[in-house]
């Protein structure tokens, strides 16, 4: 066998391994789809239904009309864009505070902010529940929002490295101008940052949207459910779990996170490296 | 009359930073540190959230030792941690390094692989649990297409564990993503006096890619080991901690034992044994890493 066939063969091989994962990593979601569309009937099936034969799209509405599934959209959309404007304001302000100003304290704090990554969330968990319910903010949304408005250390470190790759002549030219902190971060910096900001939003969007743990302490009144809450009650409800509907449910609860990946795929790439210390 | 007070440079500097960090600074002191100083005092109290704690000392740290479930709850953790973060770190950077093999459409796969990351939440373990449904879930559906007849998976107190480490394989796109960024930065003049030498494919991986890799490495591994011992929606959505306790994590225990049992003293003893252990953990893993992680400008 001489070198070409070897190459040839090989990279065969690769591409065969590929599409193997890509069927592994696709056909659970297929899977999901299909069911969605399937009639009662269908999903009792014993026999492999692969695609039912008349996809019932009404499913859609079912769920929807059977339990608050709009409400609980709401609700969620609600705590995801004000958990998003709360992590950007206070995120960049402390981020440029930390990449920008080299005083004393700052590489204390900075190890401080990045230690506070390794904390296990059950350590915080049961006394924030405590100190909530002393403010009566139990079943509110206030204990999932306001948080975010305090800075969030995955997203203050992304953001520090992203400004630390931004050259400071141009600052120290607004600087001889006359502008101020607020306003060099408002006109220069920001403009340039788009990108890694956009970068947190989608992250922060993910994190906020599917984020269960927290509804689950904090939201115990059904009106007050987040999509990821109600979809786990309408589960645990009936004996009978009907998954056509939970899984149309499902389906419409991946949607916004699959579109704004589809269309914000680099965001994602970015934050990832950003993160990871990697230059990206 | 006002007197106008100037201050040095330095001085405004400083201030500046402080006033910019202000809402991290209050957000860690409110958030954080006073959380933590409450559980470390509530580690040492018996309360319920209705009467008033109690204090009482070492009780529930003590109270571990005999308790049973906290032992099976450490033995379900670290079980699954052991299984599932080697093996979701090997095959995200086999599938890596296949991805990087290949000349065109990395980014098509790329994308496919990363879709299981951002579908994680509620929905996606809904999923799984119809997937893993003995009668009617597509494995075993699938397996009894080719005549054999799948085991009872997150419903079988055998089959539990492995399900769940089965399921965070599909979950690697992640981490597969790190990789490529790692294989990226690995330099190309290495590789081609590594093959003048006369080295072949392994040893290529083996002296060439593999330290190069190492920084990526020490990042995933730590990563993946702080996620994997706080697994928690797994077994609260999934599992229950069930069947018979072969998926009671730790942190499912905890939630259990907080706000189920309201023994809100001894969940946070747990929390903090839980916040050791991960200081122990990556300790051990910092301390290492001086042996096996190699960064590039070391070796200038």
């Amino acid at each position: 066998m001489n070198y070409k066939t070897t190459k040839i063969l090989w990279k065969t091989f690769v591409w065969i391994v590929l599409i193997i994962g890509t069927i592994i990593t696709l056909v659970p979601l297929f899977w999901m789809l299909s069911t969605a569309l399937k009639s009662n009937a269908e999903v009792m099936q014993f026999d492999m239904v692969w695609w039912p034969e008349d996809p019932k799209w009404s499913n859609f509405v079912e769920a929807f009309t059977t339990l608050p599934f709009g409400e609980w959209t709401m609700n969620t959309i609600f705590i995801t864009v004000f958990t998003i404007i709360g992590t950007l304001l206070s995120c960049t302000v402390v981020a440029y505070g930390f990449a920008r100003f080299n005083v004393r304290g700052n590489k204390t704090l900075f190890i401080i902010l990045l230690s506070t990554m390794m904390l296990p969330s059950t350590v915080t968990m049961i006394p924030q529940f405590v100190i909530f319910r002393e403010l009566d903010w139990i079943n509110t949304f206030y204990p999932l929002i306001v948080p975010s408005f305090f800075g969030n250390a995955t997203f203050i470190f992304l953001l520090r490295q992203f400004f630390m790759t931004i050259p400071t002549e141009l600052e120290d030219a607004a600087k001889m101008d006359g502008l101020g902190t607020m306003g060099i971060l408002g006109r220069i910096i920001l403009p340039m940052t788009l990108p890694a900001l956009t970068t947190v939003a989608i992250f922060q969007f993910n994190g906020a949207w599917n984020d269960f743990m927290g509804p689950l302490i904090y939201l115990s009144d059904p009106d007050d459910f987040t999509l990821a809450l109600g979809i786990n009650f309408f589960k645990g409800e009936n004996n009978q779990v009907q998954w056509n509907y939970l899984m149309s449910a499902s389906v419409i609860s991946m949607l916004p996170s699959l579109l704004i990946f589809f269309f914000g795929q680099k965001y994602f790439i970015q934050g990832i490296n950003l993160s990871s210390g990697i230059k990206g | 009359m006002k007197k106008k007070i100037y201050l040095t440079e330095s001085k405004r500097k400083t201030i500046t930073f402080y006033l910019l960090i202000s809402p991290w600074i209050i957000g860690f002191l409110a958030f954080v540190l006073g959380p933590m100083i409450i559980s470390l005092f509530m580690s040492f109290t018996k309360w319920d959230l209705l009467t008033d704690p109690k204090w009482i000392g070492f009780d529930n740290y003590t109270k571990m030792f005999g308790d049973s479930l906290f032992y099976q709850s450490l033995k379900v953790t670290f079980v699954y941690s052991i299984f599932s973060v080697p093996l979701q770190l090997i095959l995200s950077l086999a599938v890596a390094m296949l991805l990087n093999q290949i000349n065109w459409g990395v980014k098509v796969f790329r994308t496919i692989y990363y879709i299981p990351v951002i579908v994680s939440g509620v929905a996606v373990m809904v999923l799984w649990s119809y997937i893993f449904n003995p009668e009617i879930g597509l494995i075993n559906q699938v397996l009894k297409m080719v005549g054999i007849k799948g085991p009872g998976w997150i419903f079988d107190e055998d089959w539990a564990m492995t399900s769940l480490v089965v399921m965070s394989l599909w979950n690697i796109g992640g981490t597969v993503v790190i990789w490529l960024a790692g294989l990226a930065g690995v330099s190309k003049d290495l590789y081609e006096s590594a093959t003048l030498d006369g080295a072949n494919k392994w040893q290529l991986f083996r002296f060439v890619t593999l330290p190069a890799l190492s920084p990526t490495l020490f990042y995933n591994l730590i990563m993946g080991v702080i996620g994997a011992l706080q697994t928690f929606n797994q077994a609260y959505i999934m599992t229950d901690g069930g069947p018979n306790n072969s998926t009671l994590f730790y942190n499912y225990y905890l939630w259990v034992n907080a706000f189920d049992n309201f023994e809100m003293g001894y969940a946070s003893a747990m929390a903090w044994i839980l916040f050791i252990i991960i200081i122990i953990l990556t300790l051990i893993i910092f301390k290492s890493s001086s042996s096996w992680v190699y960064y590039e400008s070391e070796r200038k």
